[in-house]
């Protein structure tokens, strides 16, 4: 069996396998708002390839870091819009 | 100009000086035309940050960019939501105890003429802007410095003077200037009793011989980022390079906008006219904030670009007559400040169209001071 990290993702923890995206983790967590956009709508992954920018949320206190392109990493702490990570306010 | 008709104007170049000078003109009963050779506010005017600057580094700069200052607060209620008008301040940051003295000097000029500053130290500075490095000796806040976003300004400035009568053609370039007329590239010709001149950077190649020249800057936008950064940031140092000579320079200018997205800046290049971006000066214009704002190199930047100030060999604008050309009227050479000084300038213009007499001296703006000094 592979080793499996485990984050936090809007408070909650989640194990998923070593080498997982924060993306992945955070489905796996059952969210499906990823942020919300300036004007208030709801996004998430479109691409999975770093290129779209609508995955982004805040990973250790750091707004606007991509979901589908960093890795989890074993007591990560990721928000999204749901813990008000959406607008990428302050730190 | 007593009993004659009411004088009639081309203006050439719809940035936000030649915009400004329209809706002045317009409003004070002068028939406009504006000629625009592209999109209205879309030089200089879109590629600078927006900063309305009292600058003070010499008495008619300060005059000028005063007047102006109190214009843009006049107006600030009126503006578009779009113009995004606010007042962030400026604070200018002391690395060292000499770059402090500097600003309490500052602090203390600003003050006996009405302009609201004060010194902060050490432990102030980091109050009001945690995010600054450790170490540097304090700041010189000047509190009612604002921001604005100039490209949602030009069309709205644009429609009042339509509304006052003036007629606006965009994507109508000019040719050539011949006396008190002009001929554009589509072969129209306009006669006015005036033509004033707005084209910044690109005015020698309607004037040949004007001493303007193309001064380069690069600027970064970032992501959002509320409450990175709460003032416009600028070294103390600044000065140096926004007046010196020399061919390149770089210095540290953060401006936090409404959205919460940074601007970063700034350079400056002489003698550059290509519009490219310049990835070794850029990065060097970055290392240079990080050396301010450490914590800028985690953040992401969207987009760099870049745009061409109109700079005067003496750092002064020309505005007023050009000897030999009868008719014209320039109002260009802002350099770094067309922003700031556009609302200024346009009263100075039509104080000179309508034959006013006009709130300041006019004479540190009067190109006449440079006729015969090589471009």
């Amino acid at each position: 069996m592979s080793a499996r990290v485990t984050l936090s993702v809007d408070g909650r923890a989640v194990a998923v396998a070593a080498g997982a995206s924060v993306a992945a983790a955070i489905e796996a967590a059952g969210v499906a708002v990823f942020r919300h956009s300036v004007t208030g709508t709801a996004r998430a992954p479109l691409c999975g390839m770093g290129i779209c920018q609508e995955c982004r949320v805040t990973i250790d206190g750091e707004p606007h870091r991509l979901a589908c392109q960093t890795a989890c990493a074993e007591g990560m702490r990721v928000e999204t819009a749901a813990a008000g990570g959406s607008r990428g306010v302050g730190r | 100009m007593s009993g004659s008709p009411s004088p009639d104007a081309l203006v050439v170049g719809a940035g936000i000086v030649g915009a400004a000078c329209a809706w002045e003109l317009a409003r004070a009963g002068v028939r406009v035309s504006v000629l625009e050779a592209g999109l209205p506010g879309g030089g200089a005017t879109a590629a600078g940050m927006g900063h309305v600057v009292v600058l003070d580094d010499n008495e008619p700069e300060f005059r000028l960019a005063k007047l102006s200052h109190e214009l843009w607060s006049a107006l600030a209620p009126e503006l578009p939501a779009g113009a995004e008008f606010t007042r962030p301040g400026t604070l200018w940051v002391a690395a060292d105890g000499e770059e402090l003295d500097a600003a309490a000097r500052r602090a203390a000029a600003y003050d006996s003429r009405g302009v609201a500053a004060e010194l902060l130290d050490a432990r102030q500075l980091a109050e009001a802007e945690p995010e600054l490095r450790d170490g540097l000796a304090g700041g010189l806040l000047v509190r009612d410095d604002a921001v604005v976003y100039p490209p949602c300004v030009v069309p709205w400035l644009l429609d009042g003077a339509r509304r006052a009568g003036a007629q606006v053609d965009a994507g109508r370039r000019v040719a050539a200037i011949e006396g008190r007329a002009v001929r554009c590239a589509d072969g129209g010709r306009r006669e006015a009793a005036w033509v004033v001149l707005a084209t910044g950077a690109w005015a020698p190649e309607l004037v040949p011989g004007l001493p303007v020249r193309r001064r380069k800057g690069h600027l970064v936008v970032t992501d959002r980022y509320p409450g990175f950064v709460r003032h416009q940031l600028v070294e103390l140092g600044y000065l140096k390079s926004a007046h010196g000579t020399g061919s390149e320079s770089v210095a540290f200018n953060v401006q936090p906008r409404p959205s919460g997205q940074l601007l970063v800046g700034s350079s400056r290049q002489l003698g550059v006219d290509d519009d490219a971006i310049d990835h070794r000066l850029l990065s060097r214009m970055l290392r240079r904030a990080l050396e301010y704002l450490p914590g800028l190199a985690r953040r992401h930047a969207l987009r760099a670009w870049t745009g061409f100030r109109a700079a005067t060999p003496d750092g002064q604008p020309l505005i007023g007559p050009w000897p030999g050309h009868d008719g014209l009227l320039l109002a260009t050479g802002h350099e770094g400040l067309g922003i700031t000084t556009a609302f200024g300038t346009a009263w100075l213009v039509a104080d000179m169209v309508l034959g006013r007499p006009s709130p300041l001296p006019r004479e540190p703006y009067l190109p006449a001071r440079l006729a015969g000094s090589a471009p």
